[in-house]
């Protein structure tokens, strides 16, 4: 078994708010991520993919092919974006970046073919990232 | 759904690999220039991280703020600007990079309930690093 990691980057915006808090709680929680103007990331994506090395082609996954499904599903939708009035997922789910790993996944899993997903990695920042391994 | 988060930390600390179960010359050919009287430092890059179940509520593993607060109490004032040799934790043990490693993962175990801990990822310069999960493996 062969790990190939594709990094990415992304631009977007977003806020944390859950509209069945009071707006009080919404502060206490979210602090300035509260603020319902918005405020923004330069996201870096990790996306991890595993599987066997095809004999003929020596890939573990055609990387043409997986940079643009990447660039189709997730950056495409996700880059330079208001995450919270844009992105339909995040109607309903807060644009954590747990969230964001999570829809990144869900965005991908389906859409890959001989590899498998095994790891999305967000970082928010240099100094905060996020792994989900679809569990 | 269950997802991983981790926070990066930075102290600053001093220390010096000696150990009394051997000879100057033992541990001078072992630890090499670690093994200087006078102590040296690092800039430490700590890595926490923890896991468990996004709360559908507040879409968190859990809220950075207790992490930052825990940290910053527990660990970096403890460790930063310290000279890690004259510490309790470090009577008995070596300074090495390995028992700080395991040193602050057992802190956080012990104090840190509000997610699971899954690992400690201590950089002690760019060139070298070390992980610690417990009993559990490492998951890459």
């Amino acid at each position: 078994m062969v790990y190939l990691t594709r990094k990415a980057e992304f631009s977007a915006s977003h806020y944390y708010h859950n509209p069945q808090f009071s707006p009080e709680e919404n502060r206490r929680i979210f602090g300035k991520c509260n603020n319902p103007n918005g405020h923004g990331h330069n996201y870096t994506l990790e996306v991890t993919v595993k599987g066997d090395v095809d004999p003929r082609s020596g890939f573990v996954v055609d990387l043409k092919q997986l940079k643009e499904i990447l660039n189709r599903e997730v950056l495409d939708a996700l880059d330079h974006r208001f995450l919270n009035k844009e992105v339909p997922e995040f109607a309903t789910r807060i644009p954590t970046t747990e969230n964001i790993a999570i829809s990144v996944w869900q965005r991908l899993h389906s859409r890959l073919e001989r590899a498998q997903l095994h790891r999305v990695r967000v970082y928010e920042t240099p100094d905060l990232f996020v792994d989900y391994y679809g569990e | 759904m269950k997802a991983h988060l981790t926070r990066r930390y930075w102290f600053s600390a001093s220390h010096r690999l000696h150990s009394e179960s051997m000879s100057p010359e033992e541990n001078r050919r072992t630890y090499g220039k670690c093994n200087n009287p006078h102590g040296h430092g690092h800039n430490y890059a700590l890595e926490v991280t923890v896991s468990g179940p996004v709360d559908q509520a507040t879409g968190m593993v859990c809220n950075l703020v207790d992490l930052d607060e825990f940290v910053r109490g527990h660990i970096l004032e403890r460790f930063g600007h310290e000279n890690l040799n004259m510490l309790a934790a470090f009577r008995q043990r070596v300074p090495t990079t390995e028992n700080l490693c395991r040193e602050i993962f057992e802190i956080l175990q012990r104090g840190f309930t509000t997610a699971h801990l899954e690992k400690v990822r201590l950089e002690e310069t760019m060139m070298n690093s070390f992980e610690y999960a417990g009993d559990a493996e490492v998951r890459k």
